[in-house]
């Protein structure tokens, strides 16, 4: 083998700034390039987050177009409204302890109709064929439709809380249908669900004159 | 130069990757990847085409700068660019797909202690030029992708029925689920390589009678 | 050179045989399981004897043809796969499709134990490796279950069991929960005469708790099984569940329960003490006993699962070796920390 191709083998010790140098010299040519590509991709990403936000916070919340986001809450809450600039409902996330690990749901609440109108699954790491179907089984779903969550007199909590019965037992609108096969999940999807709507259904109901579409009514696309 | 290209033909460089050297099945080099990720066809072949950049930029770079860098520090440098290249990799996935590196999660960055890439870097890029460390570099990561998708393929279509995504199997199949759990990675892996070493040792048994003959 | 009959033969200790082989061991095994096999067939019907006999024949098989593949003569009449292949079946759901039991026979056999080199040498129980596996491979199937003694058992079959191959089960109406799920979920707790009995809900051959015990003890009278394994596992598990029933009556049940309820009397009885995967030293097999009593109470009470013996007892096998060397007597002379 040729020698001059070989990185230098000779046991002679080198001189400690010639290791500085190719470092520091690898290390700035790396961070540019990094840098650089961070950039390029910045808006690409940031785009693609917020597309990916709009998918999920339009079909939580039927009928609706756009939705603009609130942070002053305490957590971040998206108002979507549809074509006329309609409030149409209030997109929020929630989280709880599924089977394996925690499982994100975003879920739209109208506080019009006083109903949950639908529900998503950000994030799970249920068992595919049994838990992961709070994410696909129509009829578990369909629960989510129209959700009671009308709020008790005093406005202060929920007239009923969300509670989950067994496959098939739904007989009032604030009931949700377990899933045969997926009791736990399904469970921990109703209770995080009831968790949220009975700390956050009065306070968006109390304030929910204070979302209004943006100024821009009409949007260019 | 010359005369070394013509003991080990350029074609060679390309060629042992794939099959004969190839890092999943001959050499069970990158586990990690191989065993965690490849639980559809789309997964593995995504976290190899990432894997196969990162593999022919970081050879690159290594060659080129070969003669800069002290022996002492080697490793660490190697590791420097190879991690650089990781996280370009990992700003170019999530500008083309957020549901692909979500889906690929941790494992993006952990291709930066990938033993293939290091050991690519250490025994063949530091020691050949810039075009051969390219072409093996390209023969390396085309052969772990291609080992990546069969595990995947195999995987998403025992345990989901579908392939890319596309229902290939009829309604009536029945799921394995195992397949797309972790245990389903050491099961294909295993059953792959016992094909594998099985078609090679009817080979070597049939190409014997044929040298005497 | 030497006349006939003159030979001087050499042999090593040990002299004295008792005559008992591994086929006359496993002969008797496969006795003790009689009574609880027959009971699970009166219970389930047709379904369960379909289901036992594919479990068998599906193993038995794979040992055959995997003996003729390595070249080796087939281990098939020393009746341990029979034995696996029994007890395999007893551990599954009563209207598993046939073709599912096939799978897991198959696999439990060529990878719980023709792998590993054979009778002697598998590291885990190999009927248990086909049900962990198909436990992991069709979760929905092995978790629905078939009330037992349906009026109808033993003249007609449930769909699901006669599946055509790879091809979903589709399971009728007349399904039942297990009495751990029913306690898990809906805390239920069953009455202790139906589980002594076992005219619940559950796999096969776990249900008839009494008939396990009874095979158990005409083993452990004939010597041919290890009494402490059993014992260590059922008082651990008594223990446990009587220090939180009486803790916390409403949260966890008590000890009845806990021993004739699921697949534990099947597991401590048959399985755990499978004389390849279990420690041999004495104090080994109760720390064994003891670590698989453990872990049944804590993946039942606060795991996602009603049922973990299973989990248990490959948890265990996994630990005999470990658990065997950790109490292996010091040689005599040496220090503790030099003995090899």
């Amino acid at each position: 083998m040729n020698r001059a191709d070989v990185i230098a083998t000779d046991s002679a010790p080198r001189p400690a700034w010639q290791m500085y140098r190719a470092m520091v010299g690898v290390g700035v040519v790396c961070a540019l390039l990094i840098v650089a590509v961070y950039l390029a991709t910045l808006d690409v990403i940031a785009r693609n987050q917020v597309e990916a936000l709009e998918r999920a916070v339009l079909e939580v919340v039927p009928g609706a177009v756009r939705f603009a986001q609130r942070d002053d809450l305490g957590q971040p809450v998206y108002a979507a409204f549809d074509a006329a600039g309609a409030l149409a409902g209030i997109a929020l996330e929630a989280q709880g302890m599924g089977y394996q690990d925690t499982v994100r749901i975003l879920y739209g609440y109208d506080p019009a109709r006083e109903q949950v109108v639908g529900l998503r699954v950000l994030q799970s790491r249920e068992t595919p064929g049994l838990g992961d179907r709070v994410e696909t089984d129509a009829a578990f779903r369909a629960n989510f439709a129209a959700l009671d969550v009308r709020l008790a007199p005093d406005g202060a909590g929920l007239l009923h809380p969300v509670q989950l019965v067994k496959p098939g037992e739904k007989t009032q609108a604030w009931q949700i249908d377990a899933i045969s096969g997926a009791t736990i999940t399904s469970s921990a999807v109703a209770r995080m669900l009831a968790a949220s709507a009975a700390q956050w259904v009065p306070i968006l109901h109390a304030r929910r004159a204070e979302f209004v579409a943006p100024k821009e009514a009409t949007d260019g696309d | 130069m010359a005369i070394e290209q013509r003991d080990a033909p350029a074609a060679d460089d390309l060629l042992k990757g794939l099959w004969r050297e190839n890092p999943v099945f001959v050499q069970l080099l990158g586990m990690c990847p191989v065993l965690a990720v490849t639980n559809s066809a789309i997964n593995g072949l995504s976290m190899g085409i990432a894997t196969l950049f990162v593999l022919v930029l970081s050879n690159t770079l290594v060659s080129l700068l070969r003669r800069a860098i002290p022996r002492e520090v080697r490793i660490a440098t190697f590791i420097l660019i190879i991690a650089s290249f990781v996280t370009v990799v990992d700003y170019l996935i999530q500008a083309v797909s957020l549901e692909l590196h979500k889906s690929l999660g941790a494992f993006i960055s952990l291709i930066v202690v990938n033993c293939l890439i290091l050991g690519r870097a250490e025994a063949f890029a530091s020691r050949h030029g810039v075009s051969r460390a390219v072409l093996d570099g390209l023969g390396m990561g085309l052969g772990f992708t291609f080992a990546l998708l069969c595990m995947g393929a195999v995987r998403e279509l025992l345990g989901s029925g579908t392939l890319f995504g596309v229902a290939v199997l009829p309604d009536a199949f029945q799921p394995w689920v195992v397949m797309v759990l972790p245990g389903g990675g050491f099961f294909t892996l295993g059953a792959l390589l016992l094909l594998i070493n099985h078609m090679q040792a009817r080979r070597a048994a049939s190409a014997i009678p044929v040298e005497q003959a | 050179m030497s006349a006939p009959g003159r030979t001087l033969a050499i042999e090593t200790s040990p002299h004295l045989a008792s005559g008992a082989s591994v086929d006359t061991i496993m002969r008797n095994v496969v006795y003790a399981l009689l009574p609880v096999t027959c009971w699970a067939v009166y219970l389930f019907g047709l379904s369960a004897l379909l289901v036992l006999v594919t479990a068998v024949l599906s193993c038995v098989l794979t040992e055959h043809l995997l003996c003729r593949a390595a070249g080796r003569p087939t281990s098939v009449r020393d009746w341990s796969v029979v034995i696996t292949g029994l007890l395999y079946g007893l551990t599954l759901p009563p209207a598993l499709p046939l073709w599912m039991v096939a799978t897991g026979g198959v696999i439990g056999v060529a990878l719980g134990k023709s792998l590993f080199g054979g009778l002697g040498y598998n590291a885990f129980n190999p009927a248990l490796v086909g049900r962990v596996f198909l436990q992991a491979a069709f979760p929905t199937a092995m978790t629905t279950w078939y009330p037992a003694q349906l009026s109808g058992r033993f003249t007609e079959l449930p769909a699901a069991v006669l599946t055509f191959p790879f091809a979903k089960p589709d399971f009728d109406g007349v399904t039942a929960a297990t009495p751990l799920a029913q306690m898990k979920f809906d805390q239920v707790a069953t009455p202790a005469g139906e589980l002594l009995l076992g005219t619940t809900a559950g796999s096969t051959g776990e249900t008839g708790a009494l008939l396990i015990l009874a095979g158990g003890a005409w083993l452990v009278a004939r010597n041919m099984m290890n009494w402490r394994i059993p014992a260590a596992i059922f008082a651990t598990v008594a223990a446990c569940s009587a220090l939180l029933h009486w803790a916390y009556p409403a949260q966890y049940p008590g000890p009845v329960f806990m021993l004739f309820s699921g697949g534990l009397m099947l597991g401590a009885v048959f399985m755990a003490t499978d004389m390849v995967a279990s420690p041999i030293t004495r104090r080994g097999v109760v720390l064994y006993g003891v670590l698989i009593g453990a872990l049944v109470v804590v993946i039942r009470l606060w795991g996602g699962m009603p049922e973990g013996v299973m989990y248990a007892i490959l948890l265990g096998n996994a630990a005999s070796p470990h658990i065997d060397n950790l109490v292996r007597p010091r040689v005599f002379g040496t220090s503790r920390g030099r003995a090899q």
